[in-house]
């Protein structure tokens, strides 16, 4: 599941524990955009993992990381953080009782210069982590919204060739 | 509470960082002495034990690979060792074999990043291992590299790098072709010199001075570094089939804690590579055993700054002894042998990273799982490193509380607590107070 495969330019990567409530928005997000984009971008589902995420993120120019946040917005709201310029941003991601989290990823990334041309965080605000819960309303109508964002940047990003 | 008073100062350290889960520290002093200690470990119970109850001894070593993602192969080898005692079976010969490499791979996973990115940015002066990585770049890239070597031979038999999928009670569910392990070599072969630089490298660290007597308890079979099984020995003559760990080892509840604390004739022990090493630095393989001999630290490993050296030999010797294993495989016909499940007891203990991890399940004639429990080493390490703290606060004292914190917060770290690890079931009891 976290392994990594191929060599696409560009990388979507839903992370997330499918059973912690809406902390799965980022894997569902992922299943999906498969579905959607078919063959043609890989997309990865990861658990969180800093140090699995960080070889995740190795090999391909644009990475398109989807992730549950916690930032204080109203649940369900999906925002979009360019990693690449923006580094002052950790406080928008949950605490992770791992060692290393995502944001931890991206700085050490970042430090040992691995990091990608560019990373782009699409968060969705989380309502509620309990264990064995479903998602909640909001966020899933967050992920509906976010997902149609991360569409559109794929698009841009073949379109342009910006990256 | 702490007391109120002019006198009184407390030390607090809110959350821990670059420890796994979730605890707190709180030590009070008063007058100048240590009044109270306490490890918090506040990650909620996990209920693991509980939800094992009638389950079949075949959904045991999936299950049980979930309740950490940093050493879930210890779990699964506690499991299958504690499930084929209760039916009366052992597995040997290649598959023994299989099960010492994929500890290997954990115990190589798990040190490395501890090491390098947990632990190190206490002795070189960082906040944490992106800070260290600024200004020590190439460093902090062998450290991820030797990870993931690791990683890879995890992958590589368990199917996966984190909860892997292929262990079963009996064997695997799938084992490695020779051409799929020699590729690994090569790598492997890179990271036994890594590990042989980690080891010198950490041995040059400046620790802070401080020695405590401890109780050392690990697994000491005769002819073997241990990973799957072997007596418990301890540093003060214990010498005990691992079956007996109950009879001797004792849990108690705290009430400021999650996890239960476990003695050994009252007191505190400590489990993990200081232990390993000291009751089986004979055993170990023979790089391993010339970089610790190299390194003049000595046995016993008193002061616990130096838990970092015998943590980074005990890299060296998972690698020497990854690749002893592979060149001698021979692959099994079958990749585990037949299972009859009987109804009994089994009880094992294996040596995860951190230290003993016991598992004792009691099981019906068609499998199912009627009890399980298990204790994992941080619960084990929580009343020692109480202990130790009790001495080691007095020498901090004349720091900033932010600072005396700071000292706590490491000499917490050199135990490698894997807090996620260390929440149990939390039994409810109801006092009612006499009028």
């Amino acid at each position: 599941m976290t392994e990594r495969a191929g060599t696409a330019t560009i990388r979507v990567i839903g992370v997330g524990n499918a059973s912690q409530g809406d902390d799965a928005v980022g894997l569902l997000a992922a299943r999906r955009l498969r579905d959607r984009l078919g063959s043609s971008v890989e997309v990865i589902e990861a658990n969180g993992d800093g140090l699995a995420l960080l070889d995740l993120m190795e090999g391909v120019d644009y990475v398109i990381l989807i992730d549950a946040v916690k930032g204080g917005g109203l649940p369900g709201t999906a925002v979009r953080l360019d990693l690449s310029t923006e580094n002052r941003w950790a406080a928008a991601v949950p605490c992770s009782t791992h060692a290393m989290g995502i944001a931890e990823a991206v700085d050490l990334a970042r430090v040992l210069g691995r990091l990608p041309k560019r990373v782009v965080l699409y968060g969705i605000e989380l309502e509620s982590v309990e264990s064995g819960a479903s998602l909640s309303r909001a966020v899933q109508d967050g992920l509906a919204v976010g997902m149609e964002q991360v569409c559109r940047e794929v698009e841009r990003a073949r379109c342009t060739k910006c990256i | 509470m702490p007391e109120e008073g002019r006198q009184t100062r407390t030390i607090a350290i809110g959350t821990l960082a670059r420890v796994e889960g979730e605890g707190a520290l709180r030590v009070t002093v008063k007058d100048g002495e240590v009044r109270d200690v306490e490890l918090r470990i506040f990650e909620p119970p996990r209920y693991f034990e509980a939800f094992l109850v009638g389950r079949h001894f075949t959904e045991v070593p999936d299950i049980v690979a979930r309740i950490c993602g940093i050493c879930p192969v210890a779990y699964q080898m506690s499991a299958v060792h504690a499930l084929e005692q209760a039916f009366n079976m052992q597995v040997v010969g290649p598959l023994r074999d299989l099960r010492r490499l994929l500890y290997c791979a954990e115990w190589i996973e798990s040190h490395a990043l501890h090491v390098y990115l947990l632990h190190a940015p206490d002795f070189l002066g960082y906040q944490s291992g992106i800070e260290m990585a600024k200004d020590h770049r190439d460093t902090i890239a062998r450290g991820l590299r030797l990870k993931k070597a690791g990683n890879r031979l995890l992958a590589l038999l368990g199917g996966r790098s984190v909860h892997p999928v292929s262990v079963r009670v009996g064997g695997f569910s799938r084992v490695p072709t020779r051409a799929e392990l020699d590729g690994l070599t090569d790598e492997l072969l890179w990271a036994r010199d890594a590990a042989l630089e980690t080891v010198r490298w950490v041995a040059g660290f400046e620790k802070p001075e401080f020695r405590q007597d401890y109780t050392f308890a690990a697994l000491a079979p005769e002819d073997e570094y241990p990973f799957n099984e072997g007596p418990i020995a301890s540093s003060h003559g214990l010498h005990v089939d691992a079956r007996n760990f109950e009879q001797h080892f004792t849990e108690r509840q705290v009430p400021y804690s999650t996890a239960l604390h476990s003695t050994l004739n009252g007191g505190s022990y400590l489990a993990g590579p200081a232990a390993r090493l000291h009751l089986n630095a004979t055993r170990l393989s023979p790089l391993a055993k010339h970089a610790w001999d190299e390194t003049r630290v000595g046995l016993p490993i008193l002061n616990p700054f130096n838990a970092i050296v015998a943590r980074s030999v005990e890299i060296l010797f998972a690698l020497e002894e990854a690749l002893r294993l592979i060149k001698g495989y021979e692959p099994p016909r079958e990749s585990s042998v037949p299972v009859t499940p009987r109804a009994g007891v089994g009880m094992a203990c294996t040596e995860a990273p951190r230290g003993m991890l016991y598992h004792r399940y009691a099981v019906d004639e068609r499998g199912a799982i009627r009890e399980a429990k298990i204790i994992p080493p941080t619960s084990q390490n929580q009343r020692r490193i109480e202990d130790d703290l009790r001495a080691y606060v007095p020498q901090v004292l004349n720091l900033s509380t932010k600072d005396a914190a700071l000292a706590c917060e490491r000499l917490i770290r050199c135990y490698d607590p894997c807090i996620s690890c260390a929440t149990h079931f939390l039994r409810l009891e109801v006092c009612e107070a006499t009028a």
